[in-house]
């Protein structure tokens, strides 16, 4: 991402002075006997579009919660932008979009957005917000006559309005339909594109596939994968690589460090591997193999490995 | 297309609004919600208007003479309190409605602080019992039926206006407590019964024994008293300032205690 600001820290790696947008550590929430965050860890740089994906019950939202001080953890640090949570909102630094409710229906739209406005010191122009939102068609509505994808607009135009440095969506597309899912996601990755910090919570795996640079994976409270798609994909099943090889010795093959499962069809050999570039480098640099391919097996496959309950926990840890 | 970056806000330029987020574009708001909301209207303003009419010009006792005025400047007194306290509660209540859609938890996503949130509540409920205290007294000059003297007409006015916030905190108390939307209906059959309770509608001295035993008890009792002190001429009684403090107390007290579970955090 380029960055003019002159500002430290943008983007930037650890080492500078600039405040991390989420920072949490050893954070645990249990809700009576039931652990909702058991442990979570969690380093969020500026600029960052983070997905926090995992199951139904995976402690995401209670996670979210955290950060924006709807709850207190019963232990762990939170930090956010540097400072506390409760700092950031009033700062209007942090602002968020929740899965539903918390709208007045007997506002219209524009009024609901005033309302809002009115509240930071720092605010954008209700009517540049209901356009970025792509709702200012109908800024006179009352928001009990909106359907749940313009309400959802709305509050997606209300989190803009302070003009945060973070932005949370919980589960922003629940309930709406393909197209509008379409068209909410590219305005939020219209507005991601100006260098805000984004972190969504998502349990559809094309979104985190296709709008996160990076995805946390959780599962009951913890953090069980945290990278790029690819390397998640990668993590979970493994690559295969695959070549033109005449005469390949399947079993000698198979035998190197490495080369999981060998599979020769002809001139063609498959490998399934963790590590796809030891293996391809072994293939180009030591034997004939070539036009050769590295193929990621899909997310929904790593997904389900890594968030099923016979996964195993040594999966963690590769880190962006 | 190419989108330029966006100016990093700078964090320490960023501060926190004055007054907890208090401010008039909400309490504009707030009013202008209140005045859609026809139900409110209807019970506030337009039913306390009606019971004057009905009875506060009842030619066989409406001239009588009591304390500084006549029988139908005291009646418009007690509609006035009637529609002011209904006004009130309905305006404090409407924090049910509020956490109902989720907007309380919204709002804590953002600066307003909840004591600014409890005063804007406070403030629009005092905004619509006053249009309730307007509507009865304009009705009340245009019939040219109820008399008393100009600065009574004010004082009258002012002390139900100012009296009415006691209910303010009634609503809010009952709007924390009670979650449902349809929190009013119930209230208002509440707000019937103390208003028989104070002597709203019916004289106390042509009740039974008992009921008048049992009203110096209720909410509207001192209330009721206090608002027409000055009219009747009789200084108000220990009883009566009591009956108004301790309803106070209890009220405010109640509000205080469950808006303070409804903000802890979890």
């Amino acid at each position: 991402m380029t960055v003019t600001n002159a500002l430290p820290g943008r983007g930037s790696q650890a080492g500078d002075v600039a405040p991390r947008a989420v920072e949490l550590r050893g954070v645990h929430k249990n809700f009576g006997s039931v652990q909702a965050v058991n442990g979570i860890d969690l380093s969020i740089s500026s600029g960052e579009i983070v997905a926090f994906l995992g199951p139904n019950g995976a402690g995401k939202t209670s996670t979210i919660d955290v950060i924006l001080g709807l709850s207190r953890p019963n232990s762990g640090d939170v930090s956010v932008l540097g400072m506390s949570p409760h700092q950031a909102i009033a700062r209007g630094l942090v602002s968020a979009v929740l899965q539903t409710g918390g709208l007045l229906k007997d506002l219209t739209v524009a009024e609901t957005a005033q309302y809002t406005a009115s509240l930071f010191t720092h605010s954008r122009p209700v009517t540049e917000v209901l356009d970025r939102a792509g709702i200012t068609a109908i800024a006179d509505r009352k928001v009990g006559k909106c359907s749940g994808g313009e309400q959802q607009r709305l509050r997606f135009a209300m989190a803009l309005l302070s003009d945060p440095e973070l932005l949370i969506l919980d589960e922003p597309t629940t309930g709406m339909d393909v197209e509008g899912r379409r068209s909410f996601w590219s305005a939020i990755r219209q507005d991601a594109e100006r260098g805000r910090t984004v972190l969504f919570a998502t349990h559809y795996l094309e979104e985190a596939d296709d709008y996160a640079d990076r995805i946390i994976l959780v599962r009951h409270g913890k953090i069980v994968a945290d990278g790029t798609a690819a390397q998640i994909k990668a993590m979970a099943a493994g690559r295969t690589v695959r070549a033109t090889l005449p005469d390949a010795d399947e079993t000698a093959l198979a035998g190197i460090t490495g080369f999981d499962h060998v599979e020769v069809n002809g001139d063609t050999v498959l490998v399934h591997t963790g590590q796809s570039d030891a293996v391809a480098r072994y293939l180009l640099t030591t034997t004939a193999a070539h036009d050769l391919e590295i193929t990621a097996r899909g997310l929904e496959d790593a997904f389900i490995a890594l968030t099923s309950d016979d996964a195993t926990a040594n999966q963690q840890g590769a880190s962006a | 297309m190419s989108i330029a970056p966006r100016p990093l806000p700078d964090l320490n330029t960023r501060r926190a609004p004055g007054l907890g987020g208090f401010n008039l574009t909400i309490l504009g708001l707030e009013v202008r919600r209140l005045l859609r909301n026809r139900r409110t209207l209807i019970f506030s303003i337009a039913l306390p208007v009606v019971f004057f009419l009905i009875f506060g010009l009842n030619t066989q006792y409406a001239d009588e003479s009591v304390g500084n005025g006549n029988v139908s400047a005291f009646i418009m007194i007690s509609m006035a309190l009637y529609g002011a306290i209904l006004a009130t509660t309905s305006g404090g209540a409407m924090v049910s409605v509020e956490r109902a859609a989720g907007w309380s938890r919204q709002l804590r996503l953002t600066p307003l602080s909840p004591a600014a949130y409890v005063i804007i509540k406070m403030l629009t409920a005092l905004v619509l019992g006053l249009g309730s205290v307007v509507a009865v007294y304009a009705t009340g000059i245009i019939t040219g039926k109820p008399s008393m003297s100009v600065q009574l007409w004010i004082v009258t006015g002012l002390c139900v206006w100012i009296g009415s916030l006691v209910f303010a905190a009634f609503g809010l108390f009952m709007g924390y407590l009670l979650p449902t939307e349809n929190v009013m209906q119930i209230l208002s059959f509440a707000l019937v019964l103390f208003a028989f309770g104070g002597g709203l509608f019916v004289p106390l001295d042509q009740m039974s024994d008992l009921f008048q035993t049992i009203a110096v008890y209720t909410p509207l009792y001192g209330l009721n008293e206090l608002v027409h002190a000055p009219l009747t001429g009789q200084s108000p009684t220990v009883t009566d300032v009591v009956n108004v403090l301790a309803w106070l107390a209890i009220f405010t007290g109640g509000a205080i205690w469950r808006f303070r579970r409804d903000t802890a955090r979890v």
